[in-house]
């Protein structure tokens, strides 16, 4: 099957541009800050510790046709962290300006969490342990049929706590879905602390990824030039998982692995001096 | 049922690529062994995961398939009821959840094999479709509407083996979202549903050996309820009885009283149901109905005092 999913590599672009992946991610950082100042809640350190991959995801590993869309599907399943989807998508024009200015406000259609049927978003997430399931039927389907499309999926370190995540991991490798690609944001944080603390067992993760059958490879999250890399390189023929580093709020020292800001928003203060500190991000 | 449902899945997806079964470790009866072997792509064993099984299948019906997930009722509903609730109903997505074996069908097997809620869970779930077919010939029916026209998911409640035909002489079509006349009376009305219809035609039978005309009726379409069908069997009767298999709130007793109780209804009304209780008694199927209270000469007696 390697013919019609990864092996087709080609498709996918050869070289990809660090410099403009890095700006575009310092300006999606800046946008969800702004944003941050309407809203009490926003979970913008999770969207900040996936912000490069997720970047990668639309601008290097979706295949796009001339009109800019792709056959390609993309879930969040840490849905929390669908600000730097949305941030993307608005980019990329599927959703308006106007969308982002009401994100979660009355006559808005952006919670939150994303919801099937807003433009862009594919599944709905917000609860743990989803995406990985609806990723597998998705690509499944699409191999059985012979479709050319790819299937990716974002999860969350926490989600690999939720056991649907691994009941689903090991189905996709039975189902041998060479089209489906994981990526990790592993920040190491969750809502309540970090996990290494919660679960120190459970590491190293590239082994148990391994152990159920996936190809893993595992890199510093926030360097798109080695995300690429790692993905180019696969040897395919199985899923492939992408481990990212990561670091939860990167880009805001003050935001940087501290669990409260997994949710709440900053102060005017704050967002003064996030805004002053935030710079492109050379890994 | 079990049989059956079998023959209808593998005659359906001969016909429709977009049918596709999910089965979590359950031994594939009958025709779902042809199912498999002859579409080996749209058959799936997901082992004892049922959390994978609804989530691979909403997956799937995103890319337009139309899924049934298939295992003993208390693994098909409880187990993933996140991902019923998420991934299918609240993405509103054509899947059927086929419970089977459902009530205390599984009698000897304990209160973990018991499906005594189902129905109030299913039914508490926007979107969520809720179907019980009395017989082989209704379940099939129903297995066509969620193949080929539901437009989002079903909890489809099934018996196990060995159930009589039912409906071969009843007096009203099966159509979805209806409650269905199967033998028409003017006294007594016996609202029920699955398995338990053929209970009901045993209390007809006695009824009616004492002097009562006795309607029978297969609520097939929990929800949506056919409000103004119960309405009308409600004005027609002087008496109605709902029986069913599953615990006293929330099920189709409450659903009735509900309706009853809006329309001013001036029937007396009773409700039989199993008990609120886990009850560990080990006997076949019947005896464990009739220590719940779910027995025809129990509820024959109290339909007969004078009212």
């Amino acid at each position: 099957m390697t013919d019609t999913t990864f092996g087709n590599r080609s498709q996918i672009a050869v070289v990809f541009d660090q410099a403009a992946a890095q700006r575009r991610c310092m300006q999606y950082r800046r946008r969800i800050l702004d944003i941050s100042q309407q809203v009490t809640a926003l979970h913008a350190a999770g969207a900040f510790s996936a912000m490069e991959m997720v970047d990668y995801i639309y601008h290097g590993l979706m295949r796009r046709n001339a009109d800019g869309t792709s056959s390609d599907t993309f879930i969040m399943s840490k849905g929390h962290s669908c600000m730097a989807q949305y941030v993307i998508l608005e980019d990329m024009n599927v959703l308006s300006r106007t969308d982002l200015d009401l994100y979660c406000k009355p006559g808005g259609r952006l919670g939150c969490h994303p919801d099937y049927g807003v433009p862009g978003i594919e599944a709905s997430t917000g609860s743990l342990g989803h995406g990985m399931g609806l990723a597998v039927g998705m690509a499944h389907v699409d191999k059985s049929r012979g479709d050319n499309r790819l299937v990716f999926v974002m999860i969350s370190d926490g989600e690999l706590q939720e056991g649907s995540t691994w009941e689903t991991m090991m189905m996709a490798a039975n189902l041998d879905l060479d089209n489906l690609v994981g990526l990790l944001d592993h920040n190491g944080s969750q809502s309540f602390g970090h996990t290494r603390e919660t679960h120190p067992k459970f590491y190293p993760i590239r082994e148990k990824v391994e152990a159920f059958g996936w190809e893993c490879a595992e890199v510093n999250g926030h360097d798109a030039s080695a995300i690429h890399k790692a993905v180019m390189c696969r040897q395919g023929g199985r899923p492939f998982m992408l481990i990212g580093n990561t670091v939860k709020g990167r880009g805001v020292s003050f935001m940087e692995n501290k669990p409260i800001w997994h949710y709440r928003s900053p102060t005017k203060e704050e967002y003064t001096q996030a805004i002053t500190e935030l710079k492109e991000i050379c890994s | 049922m079990r049989n059956r449902f079998a023959e209808v899945i593998y005659e359906i997806g001969c016909k429709d690529d977009r049918i596709c079964a999910l089965v979590a470790d359950i031994s594939p009866a009958g025709s779902m062994v042809k199912f498999r072997e002859d579409f080996p792509k749209r058959f799936i064993n997901c082992g004892v995961a049922e959390q994978a099984m609804i989530g691979i299948a909403a997956g799937m019906a995103l890319r337009g398939m139309r899924p049934f997930c298939y295992t003993i009722a208390t693994f098909s509903l409880y187990r993933p009821f996140e991902m019923v609730r998420v991934d299918l109903c609240y993405q509103n997505l054509p899947v059927t959840v086929i419970g089977m074996g459902a009530g205390v069908i599984y009698s000897t097997l304990g209160g973990t094999h018991h499906t005594m809620e189902d129905v109030a869970v299913a039914s508490a779930i926007p979107n969520m479709t809720v179907l019980a077919p009395c017989d082989p010939e209704e379940m099939s029916l129903a297995t066509r509407w969620c193949a080929t026209e539901s437009a989002g998911p079903v909890y489809m409640r099934l018996g196990k083996a060995g159930e009589p035909d039912l409906t071969a002489n009843a007096i009203e079509p099966f159509q979805v979202g209806k409650v269905r006349y199967l033998k028409k009376g003017s006294d007594i009305a016996l609202l029920s549903y699955g398995i338990n219809v053929a209970m009901a035609f045993d209390i007809a039978k006695q009824l009616e050996a004492n002097g009562n005309s006795v309607s029978v009726l297969s609520c097939h379409t929990i929800k949506p309820l056919d409000k103004e069908g119960v309405r009308q069997v409600l004005a027609s009767h002087d008496r109605v009885a709902v029986v069913e298999e599953h615990v006293p709130h929330g099920g189709l007793g409450s659903r009735v009283k509900e309706i009853a109780w809006d329309m001013g209804a001036r029937c007396r009304l009773d409700c039989f149901s199993l008990k609120d209780e886990f009850i560990h008694f080990y006997g076949n199927h019947e005896e464990l109905l009739n220590v719940h209270g779910l027995s025809v000469p129990a509820i024959c007696t109290q339909l007969l005092e004078q009212k």
